[in-house]
């Protein structure tokens, strides 16, 4: 089924887009049917510019297990990083 | 009857006379007045995949015509990015839904190949949105693909504004063929058992299919839930169910 379930976040940062890189300002973290990925669902990430418009956007779709894993490596890399960086 | 179609995108009025973008794709010389049907896309948006269905059902000897759903939020941008923009605010609202399918409808019926007798199927949640055409328009018939909510209430915390549609199958306009997974779980056999059971009791005309083996989105031929035998046979009872109630 469509789950239509989305968390938005605000985030800050850059993304590299099919028209080079953009500033991003919106995250959205979805868990539904994927566009691309051999999955029935998938956990998809959306990096955003809204005031760019729709076709500002990098998309992830990653099976739930390798989203999972990535969470983990995000979080193992943000913790090693000496103190000051962040 | 040759079997040449012309394909194209074309500009219809949708819901409160909006011009939206819509995919039309009609046989050539069908020698004869045909059918339409309006094809609903799915959530992930208008994209190859609902084109091609269209394209189907022109080879076949129909009008077709896919509204783009998404044409107001994102126009001129990719099916998948517009589909992310609608996807997060929740879905395409229903009375927008049934607006831009009679838009559809006015398009097919001033074709000069018109018999008159429109038709709709939408898939997955255009499955749903098929059955909401078929309780608010006077389509001639409907079908939906395993539509969800069609019974029952999206979980806590699903963020799409719809309510079931089942308690209003009384006000079904036309015949419903119904295609169905058996493992699927939105909606449940036991769903799909409760609206089988509603159309009966209002004494609708209905033909429903439950597929062994095949669970949500059997008809996606680019997609791992694609059931290639449940895919052949639905389609073949899609093409007789249209085939008698959409001759002209």
């Amino acid at each position: 089924m469509c789950t239509y379930l989305t968390e938005k976040v605000a985030i800050s940062g850059s993304a590299k887009g099919a028209s080079g890189w953009f500033r991003v300002t919106e995250g959205s973290v979805y868990f539904d049917h994927p566009v691309h990925a051999p999955y029935g669902h998938t956990l998809n990430i959306d990096f955003l510019a809204p005031d760019q418009g729709p076709s500002a956007r990098v998309a992830v779709e990653l099976s739930a297990e390798s989203a999972r894993a990535l969470m983990k490596a995000i979080e193992a890399v943000l913790d090693s990083a000496p103190p000051g960086l962040e | 009857m040759s079997d040449a179609i012309i394909a194209e995108t074309v500009m219809i009025a949708g819901h409160g006379g909006d011009t939206i973008e819509a995919y039309s794709a009609r046989p050539v010389d069908p020698g004869r007045q045909v059918g339409g049907v309006v094809v609903i896309h799915h959530m992930p948006g208008y994209d190859e995949g609902t084109k091609e269905i269209a394209r189907t059902f022109a080879t076949r000897g129909y009008n077709a015509v896919v509204p783009n759903l998404y044409y107001r939020e994102a126009p001129g941008a990719s099916p998948d990015d517009a589909a992310a923009v609608v996807r997060a605010a929740g879905g395409v609202p229903d009375d927008r839904l049934v607006g831009d399918v009679a838009g559809g409808m006015t398009y097919l019926k001033g074709l000069p190949t018109a018999n008159g007798k429109t038709g709709v199927i939408g898939y997955c949640s255009g499955g749903r949105q098929s059955f909401l055409a078929g309780i608010s328009l006077p389509l001639d018939a409907a079908v939906d693909c395993y539509g969800a909510f069609v019974v029952g209430t999206p979980p806590e915390g699903m963020p799409l504004k719809v309510g079931p549609l089942v308690d209003r199958a009384a006000d079904l306009n036309c015949p419903l063929l119904g295609l169905f997974g058996a493992d699927d779980k939105y909606p449940s056999p036991e769903q799909v058992a409760e609206l089988e059971a509603a159309l009966k009791a209002a004494g609708k005309t209905y033909e429903f299919h439950i597929y062994e083996g095949a669970g949500h989105a059997f008809f996606s031929v680019n997609r791992p839930a694609y059931r290639p035998e449940a895919a052949v046979d639905g389609w073949e009872k899609i093409f007789a169910f249209y085939g008698r109630y959409l001759a002209g």
